[in-house]
């Protein structure tokens, strides 16, 4: 059962959240070749311990976020958004 | 073994009689009594007939860890098989009956088996599964089924009622700083502590009274210390929740509680609840879950009148029952010397056989002051008697080994083997517990988990001991929730007995054959073990699989230790090396019922009404499910049935007008100077030169480049959008929009908003549909045909002042138009369009006419676009724009998604055009019905325009290579085999001039 600190909604249990995926992928221009394309949404590493996840918090601001969570033990050492001009005036406003 | 009620004494109310039945006889026991305490007092004995051999069982222990009272409580809708009598509280009316025996637990004839007790030993099924040796006959499945039958019937654990469950459940959840599980010494201890540090505390208590331990300690000093504690938690504020067992632990404090709310009540109280299943966020928890006694592996061990000490002094100082008149004792430490004592207080003869060579001079010296017999060096080897315990012949050591002794009568033998502390909730969390040499024992290690063990759960077994072990783990807890740090496991020295404990598993002699028991509830014998030695099963984990040893309810809290002590001894090596298999949850068997709570029927999922949904039942709709949606499925008249209605639906609406509510379509508005770029980029087609007033189809894929979803936009100015989507992926395409904005484009100024719940749509279809506009809107000439031509759109008002929102788009094949209003408008809006519709002989229609026409036109849904289709597989192709880059333009590239025999959208048509053919069936080559075929059907309907069924579906290489040629619809489990032709999926209409109009 993990818990997620939303910036902007505070921490919530994960049941208002919705897994995305690898938050880690630069994912390469559209008109980016075939093989940049086949690297971005194939080739995933699966980690043992820290990674970066998107998640979205569907049940509550709709914000995508990043989290860096321990696949280990759950636990998660940072959240934020994913938007970067929304990070950045989230954290402005703190 | 004959129970009986002592005098005085327990804590049990006698003045409150309190009346139950047991197999159809009406007995009577006390408030306060557990429902085997009742039977005892009684003089009952059997209470069950084993699982495999259906040897009779009594009551082996006097808590969870049970595995001979294993009872039916409840009748008829409410009968619960499997309940352990220790754990179930006695109250007015309960009805308990014996479980897996016939006709009764005395009289058993099932126990046939039991003289062929060698056919039935470890790896029975799995060997009959294989066929028997020699010439292994009666392999293979078919064989076994028939095995699998006459097993189920003999080996038993209860019967469940077939009838629903009646009871309701509910769900909570909780927070708290502390949780402590467990209300006993050390419990109590770390709760008061805790709650007077200023922490909000929860303390839960599986029994239905707080106190563990002090309970069974008949003293006043107990019961003052359980009533000040209790009093001071009230006073601090805690939460005290008894009937209430912690069953698991999980991820960042949570832990999984059930509340048995009514268990214990004859008739509860309409509007309470069964159980609670409650879900609790701790900052730390403390697990005073105490510890278990163990039993020794002997000769019939599990006779009736074999229990564990522990367990007869239980009887006694709470219950008031003593279980037996002649007693003796096998342990191999000191705490059986307690129950010892209260026994021989209570007027029983009490002779102990202590398998140490020496005993401790605390316990001599009370022996002396008792007159209680005790033989050193000396224990059970082999309980002989009928139905129940009569005498037991002795071991004397002899060396480091056994040898038979002297036969002692007595009708209750109580056992000692040591005690295993319940680390059952840490393991859950993955720590594996470590074996405690000196007291014979798995314990918890160090870890790092805000977890606490505490009291006789880490191995201190004195009850001031647990107190300051309680102390110490709640001030551990303080600290680690004041200052974050991770707490230190507190100083209390483990242990606490005067004299060791020595090794005792299992007792045997040279050349005797026993038959051991150390999982009755399984009928797992010691012999198992050692046969699955013998047979290469090394690890403990294949040990409990193969032999089944530890997977009963019990989950082997009384027997685990002698089977690994065992596998150990047979493998040559140290219990710690052999380890423990991990514990999961939940640690007592919990409800199905308690799990599902009140999601279930109606209220397993969402449900979701459009506004018009009362409109269209009062205008005679049949729904029908559409997702979470409820939608019209057919509007039956007179006489009519689902096919009927349905085929006179399409007709009317290809002849005249049809009128449908399509609310329950995704809608999307997507609003800023960035929006045609975000459209141009998810669409496949291309959107960046949409014109002001129109609406195109388009088509969304996934990274991957197969089909995501299909629908249209509308385009109201430079800057608003309004996109549909299909009902089943609306939500996922508008997270997918918000996926990319986020993540991906934030450079991109677009908004993003679901509007699906502010729209109420319907659509109008059929040749007379623009004169049913031109009736309902304000200003006929809004609508005509150059003012609002095919893909044409515009916002406009009805004749009643509502605006709205209307596209000339068609998924029927016919002219149509969607319109659109706000939620509260909808029935108006369909109240005008009926009126109007029904003036040019026009009907309503639902999901089945819309899904023939659809059919008809090939026209893709979700059944089609089902995430294994590229754009070309459901010939779409020229949808896919080669001029500009989109979501999914690279990776649809890839040579296998551009392969000549990829399955294409086909329509199909029945060879015999009478027959019929069902959406599911695989499309294979004439008479080459093997593997996964050429294709399959997703869509079958009656087609009232060509007069035949039709279909659609997909086949490999598409409509031209199978031209003309015979294809086989296979359907063997249901509808059999059926001819079809494989045709263009465009079945009606191909040029489309009647949607042109």
């Amino acid at each position: 059962m993990i818990r997620i600190r939303c910036p902007f909604c505070g921490e919530r249990d994960h049941s208002e959240f919705s897994y995305g995926g690898d938050g880690s992928i630069d994912y390469p221009a559209l008109d980016a070749p075939v093989d940049d394309w086949v690297e971005a949404v194939y080739q995933r590493e699966n980690i043992r311990g820290v990674q970066t996840e998107t998640w979205q918090h569907t049940s509550g601001c709709r914000q995508w976020l990043l989290v860096e969570r321990d696949t280990m033990t759950h636990e998660i050492h940072s959240v934020r958004m994913a938007h970067e001009g929304v990070a950045t005036l989230v954290e402005a406003g703190k | 073994m004959t129970g009986s009620r002592l005098p005085a004494g327990g804590l049990i109310d006698r003045s409150q009689k309190v009346s139950f039945s047991w197999d159809k006889k009406t007995l009577h026991g006390y408030a306060g009594d557990t429902l085997a305490s009742a039977l005892m007092a009684n003089g009952e004995t059997v209470f069950g007939r084993s699982f495999k051999y259906h040897r009779p069982r009594g009551i082996m222990s006097a808590g969870v860890e049970e595995s001979g009272a294993i009872v039916t409580v409840g009748r008829g809708n409410r009968r619960d098989p499997n309940v352990k009598a220790t754990t179930q509280e006695l109250y007015n009316g309960l009805q308990a009956s014996g479980q897996n025996a016939w006709p009764n637990v005395r009289t058993d004839f099932g126990a046939v088996n039991n003289l062929f007790s060698r056919f039935f030993s470890a790896g029975f099924y799995y060997k009959t599964f294989m066929g028997i040796p020699p010439m292994e006959w009666g392999k293979g499945t078919g064989i076994w089924m028939q095995y699998e039958k006459l097993i189920r019937k003999a080996a038993g654990m209860g019967v469940a009622s077939r009838e629903p469950d009646p009871d309701t459940y509910e769900h909570g959840h909780r927070f708290c700083d502390v949780l402590v599980v467990g209300a006993g010494p050390s419990g109590l201890a770390a709760a008061v502590k805790a709650a007077q540090a200023g922490l909000d505390v929860l303390l839960v208590e599986q029994d239905f009274l707080a106190g563990g331990d002090y309970l069974n300690q008949s003293s006043p000093e107990a019961a003052a210390k359980i009533k000040s504690a209790l009093e001071a938690l009230e006073s601090a504020g805690a939460t005290v929740l008894t009937r209430t067992t912690a069953f698991g632990l999980y991820d960042n404090g949570v832990a999984g509680l059930l509340e048995r709310v009514t268990d214990h009540v004859a008739d509860a109280a309409a509007h309470t609840p069964r159980q609670r299943f409650l879900t609790v966020r701790a900052r730390h928890t403390i697990l005073a879950t105490g510890a278990l006694e163990r039993t020794v592996a002997f000769g019939n061990n599990d006779l009736p009148g074999i229990m564990t000490a522990s367990a007869a002094g239980i009887y006694a100082n709470r219950y008031g029952v003593l279980a037996g008149q002649n007693v003796v004792i096998a342990t191999n430490n000191d705490s059986a010397y307690a129950p010892a004592s209260t026994l021989l207080n209570a007027g029983a003869q009490v002779t102990v056989l202590d398998a140490r060579a020496a005993l401790s001079e605390s316990v001599a010296g009370m022996l002396e002051s008792k007159g209680m017999a005790v033989k050193t060096g000396s224990t059970a080897l082999n309980a002989s008697g009928k139905k129940g315990i009569s005498a037991i012949e002795t071991a004397e050591k002899n060396n480091d080994s056994w040898r038979a002794g002297s036969s002692i009568d007595c009708d209750l033998l109580l056992v000692s083997g040591g005690w295993s502390p319940v680390v059952n909730l840490l393991s859950h969390r993955g720590v594996r517990p470590v074996w405690d040499a000196a007291n014979l024992c798995f314990v918890a290690p160090e870890h790092n988990e805000p977890v606490q063990m505490a009291g006789a759960a880490s191995a201190v077994w004195g009850t001031s001991d647990c107190e300051e072990s309680g102390n110490h783990a709640a001030e551990a807890a303080i600290a680690s929730i004041n200052s974050h740090a991770v707490a230190g496991r507190g100083n209390v020295v483990s242990g606490g007995w005067d004299a060791p404990i020595a090794p005792l598993y299992e007792v045997m002699v040279k050349g005797r054959k026993l038959k051991s028991f150390i999982d009755p509830q399984h009928d797992v014998t010691a012999d198992d073990v050692r046969l699955a030695h013998q047979e290469g099963f090394v690890s403990v984990e294949h040990l409990k699989r193969y032999t089944t040893l530890g997977m009963a309810t019990d989950q082997g809290k009384m027997g685990n230790i002698i089977g690994l002590a065992l596998m150990a001894e047979a493998l040559g090596r140290e219990i710690p090396e052999v380890g423990t298999t991990t514990f999961r949850p939940p640690y007592t068997p919990i409800s199905l019922g308690a799990l599902t709570g009140r999601g279930k029927g109606a209220h397993f999922k969402p449900l979701r009404r459009t506004p018009m949904h009362d409109w269209n039942l009062a205008n005679g709709a049949t729904m029908t499910e559409a997702g979470l949606w409820q939608r019209p499925w057919y509007f039956a008249r007179q006489g009519e049935g689902i096919t009927e209605a349905y085929i006179r639906e399409t007709i009317t609406t290809r002849k005249t007008v049809g009128l449908v509510d399509v609310t329950s379509l995704g809608k999307i508005a997507i609003q800023g100077p960035d929006a045609t770029e975000l459209i141009n980029r998810v669409y496949s087609n291309a959107f960046a030169k949409l014109p002001i007033g129109k609406a195109r189809y388009g088509i969304m894929l996934r990274d991957d480049g197969i089909v995501m979803d299909d629908g249209t936009t509308w385009r109201f100015s430079d800057t608003d959008y309004f996109m549909t989507t299909t009902t089943a992926h609306a939500a996922k395409v508008m997270v997918w929009l918000e996926e990319l904005l986020q993540t991906r484009w934030s450079d991109l100024k677009v908004h993003v908003t679901s509007v699906s719940e502010q729209w109420a749509g319907s659509a109008v279809a059929g040749p007379n549909s623009r004169d049913v506009l031109k009736d309902c809107v304000e200003d006929p000439n809004t609508v005509t045909n150059d003012a609002l031509p095919f893909m044409g759109v515009i916002e406009t008002r009805l004749k009643n002042g509502v605006p709205c929102r209307i596209a000339r788009i068609s998924f029927s094949g016919e002219m149509a138009y969607e319109m659109y209003v706000g939620s509260d408008y909808a029935e108006s809006m369909m109240d005008l369009l009926w009126r109007s519709v029904q003036s040019y002989d026009g009907c309503l229609y639902g999901t089945e006419a819309l899904g023939a026409m659809r059919i008809e036109k090939g026209h893709v849904t979700g059944v089609e676009l089902d995430g294994r289709v590229t754009i070309d597989d459901a010939g779409l192709g020229a949808m896919a724009s080669d001029k500009k880059s989109y979501i999914g333009s690279a990776l649809r590239q890839r040579p296998d998604l551009n392969r000549s025999d990829r399955p294409a959208l086909v329509g199909i048509f029945p060879k015999d055009r009478s027959e019929t053919f069902k959406a599911g069936s695989v499309l294979c080559a004439e008479n080459k019905m093997e593997g996964h075929g050429e294709g399959w059907i997703t869509a079958v309907t009656h087609s009232p325009s060509l007069g035949h069924w039709i279909g659609l579906g997909y086949i490999t290489g598409g409509y031209q290579p199978w031209n003309g040629k015979t294809v086989t619809a296979a359907d063997p489990v249901r509808r059999g085999n059926i001819d079809v032709e494989i045709v263009s999926p465009h079945m009606v209409d191909p040029s489309g001039d009647r949607m042109r109009g």
